[in-house]
């Protein structure tokens, strides 16, 4: 105990450490400890997901495409004023590129990339390259422009020009219908071409029609499971978490087997004689389709926090508000709603962020007025092969969806979310 | 909620057709997926119940279609596949997942909100967008099409859930107990797999049965990365329903609602067993 007060005033340990370091000290140990457990997880996630998902946006401005493979007009290019023609040089620098594109077989990726700015560049560019190889001297700008007029075009050079940065914003604003003209001006896609506000503006409207029906189908049953006795609510609440456990894949099938037009609920509308053997409902392959078979598989995820909100009231608020004179009506919309707001919170920002993004329902029983953006996104990367664009589309749906994820963490934090 | 005796008839009304709203409620839930159970056993390929089966003549009835999925070796290589990925990515996310969630719970666990985030995006992030990332990802390291690369994928998104399920067990977990047994004598180790892992075993069960049930149902990233051979049953059925839908896939259907009312069931024993080990329900 000798060295317990080494100097006056200040506690220290048995081999003489102040208190307040040591503890400092124990308390890093323990932080370092905590960190380890969890970095083999961090670690993994950030390699195999964040830092993916993150490249996958980052698509949606890259614009490698012009820069490597044509590095000579490049170069070339910008010292180019955009007002006239440019000068021999960059002609000649578009022939040595175009030839050089050709050997290594990747002039079509500046083809394709070209082409979804203006139009018909894909055949001016392949085309020239396939010509150009055979060009051996000088000069060269007429040659060209006899190859292919476009060449003698101040906006396709003013094109090239913009696109031959390492990055573009081309992909983000057509992801909204824009596009720039060859005044190199943003403007609006023409009407006929606009599809892709329409979408962004159907998927929101879809999910909040999904959202609120599942609102209105969750609360009463929400309700009815926290106020029965437990043995009866728990048997009831198997209804709810079996389709919960069910595959994404047999509850779209079943609804497609339901819903056909020789399906079984046309079959009992006509034997029922409601409708005719002619008069067969579309119900899905459509907006209706999609709406119905996502309702059901996202219904249970406002049920559960619903519940697990209206568990913890207790029913002598509405007694006593009952017993004060309210009537039932007035009772439970000024008494118990305000109550189970959180709960309404929790499982329609869930709703929403889930259904905003879904795919596989939609794809299946969406036909082609039920489609959401994650189904032009899988286009894109599937069919088109246009990944600049589904990159940028999935920046936009990713943005929006954390907006949501973000509001949700605010009121509800992820932490306090329960499953089954 | 049983009615009052002196509910008046307004009472009586609404008291009888709220349970008959709830009563369809609850049948728009469920019906669905019971319909297709007799559908899979129709004798016709049709979608819809024949005269036949509706007069529960024995004769509309028949397991042709079950008979067809045993028989076809694409569907039953599928099966292999899925409970192979299903598995191991439930192993590899089970463990990681646990060793984080007991970081996460430590109350000296430095930037807990921004990692927790991190580690629950995968649940959070459209799957669209997360299967071509992944896509060009696994890809670039020559892991698209194969199993390694799918089960590492099903991995990451099987991982939130077992986070958050075990994080939530934790939160409920009295450390005093651990410090009990440290002072009693216990070695760290000990005192992890006698005391704190009974008690959080439950949680990390049921994390582990939604970590299988994620991969097991798991389609998007599959059809991004698995190939021909990785072929798991979702992919199957994806392509079953998009190309020609046969009624073997209600067969199939039929079998994976089995499947998910044994896993329910276990689920609510555990979830029981749990309760009652934590002295929340009367024994």
């Amino acid at each position: 105990m000798a060295n317990t007060y080494s100097k006056v005033g200040e506690m220290t340990t048995n081999d003489g450490v102040p208190l307040k370091v040591s503890l400092r000290r124990s308390q890093r140990k323990l932080k370092i400890w905590a960190f380890l457990l969890v970095a083999p997880l961090l670690i993994f996630i950030l390699v195999s997901f964040i830092i993916p998902v993150v490249n996958m946006s980052l698509r949606g401005v890259e614009n490698p495409q012009v820069q490597t493979i044509m590095p000579n007009v490049t170069e070339a290019l910008a010292r180019w004023d955009g007002v006239e023609l440019p000068d021999e040089a960059t002609y000649a620098a578009l022939v040595t590129d175009l030839t050089m594109g050709r050997k290594n077989k990747n002039i079509g990726k500046v083809a394709s990339r070209l082409n979804y700015e203006r139009s018909g560049m894909r055949r001016v560019i392949s085309g020239s390259a396939r010509k150009a190889v055979k060009l051996t001297q000088g000069p060269y700008k007429e040659q060209m422009i006899k190859i292919n007029k476009s060449w003698g075009d101040v906006a396709v050079w003013a094109l090239i020009k913009r696109e031959s940065g390492q990055f573009t914003y081309s992909y983000l604003i057509a992801a909204v219908d824009y596009k720039t003209n060859d005044q190199g001006e943003i403007v609006a896609k023409p009407e006929n071409k606009q599809i892709y506000k329409a979408l962004f503006g159907r998927t929101l409207m879809m999910s909040f029609t999904i959202t609120a029906i599942c609102i209105l189908l969750a609360y009463p049953i929400a309700y009815l499971l926290a106020t029965l006795p437990l043995a009866k609510s728990n048997l009831l609440m198997i209804l709810v978490l079996l389709p919960f456990w069910t595959s994404l894949l047999v509850r779209t099938t079943t609804w497609i087997v339901l819903l056909q037009t020789q399906g079984v609920l046309n079959d009992v509308l006509v034997w029922m004689n409601i409708i005719d053997e002619a008069g067969r409902l579309q119900m899905i392959f459509n907006k209706t389709g999609t709406i119905v078979a996502m309702t059901h598989i996202l219904l249970p995820f406002m049920v559960l926090p619903l519940y697990s909100v209206m568990k913890t009231i207790p029913p002598t608020y509405m007694r006593a508000a009952l017993s004060l004179g309210a009537n039932p009506v007035t009772a439970f919309i000024r008494v118990y709603i305000p109550m189970t707001v959180t709960g309404i919170g929790a499982g329609s920002l869930l709703v929403f962020i889930l259904s905003i993004g879904y795919y596989i329902t939609p794809a299946l029983v969406g036909g082609q007025s039920g489609l959401l953006i994650s189904n032009m996104i899988a286009y894109h990367m599937q069919n088109s092969l246009n990944w600049g664009l589904a990159g940028a589309l999935g920046f936009i749906l990713l943005v929006i969806v954390m907006v949501f994820y973000a509001i949700f963490n605010k009121v509800i934090g992820i932490d306090k979310m329960k499953m089954g | 909620m049983a009615i009052p005796t002196y509910a008046g008839k307004l009472e009586r009304t609404w008291y009888y057709s709220y349970r008959i709203i709830c009563a369809l409620i609850f049948l728009f839930l469920i019906g669905p997926i019971l319909i297709i159970i007799p559908l899979s056993f129709n004798v016709q390929p049709y979608f819809t119940f024949t005269p036949e089966m509706l007069s529960l003549d024995p004769a509309g009835y028949s397991l042709r279609w079950y008979e067809e999925f045993f028989a076809s070796e694409e569907w039953m290589r599928s099966i292999k596949n899925s409970f192979f990925v299903a598995i191991c990515s439930t192993i590899i996310a089970t463990s990681l997942g646990t060793l984080a969630a007991l970081g996460l719970s430590r109350p000296e666990m430095p930037y807990r909100a921004v990692i927790m985030s991190i580690l629950i995006s995968p649940m959070i992030v459209p799957l669209i967008i997360s299967a071509a990332g992944m896509f060009f990802f696994y890809s670039s390291i020559n892991l698209a099409g194969t199993f390694l690369g799918l089960i590492l994928a099903h991995t990451a998104l099987g991982i939130p859930f077992v986070v958050i399920t075990v994080t939530a067990t934790l939160s409920g977990f009295d450390h005093s107990l651990t410090r009990a047994a440290a002072g009693l004598g216990a070695k760290p180790t000990t005192v992890f797999f006698k005391v704190m892992l009974p008690l959080v075993t439950p949680g990390v069960i049921s994390g582990a049965l939604f970590a299988f049930i994620t991969s097991f149902d798991e389609v998007v990233v599959a059809i991004f990365i698995a190939g021909v051979e990785e072929r798991t049953i979702p992919l199957q059925m994806w392509g079953g329903i998009r190309e020609q839908i046969s009624p073997t896939i209600l067969a199939v259907a039929t079998l994976l609602v089995i499947i998910s009312i044994f896993l329910l069931t276990f689920l609510e024993l555990i979830r029981r067993r749990s309760e009652r080990q934590r002295g929340l329900a009367p024994a």
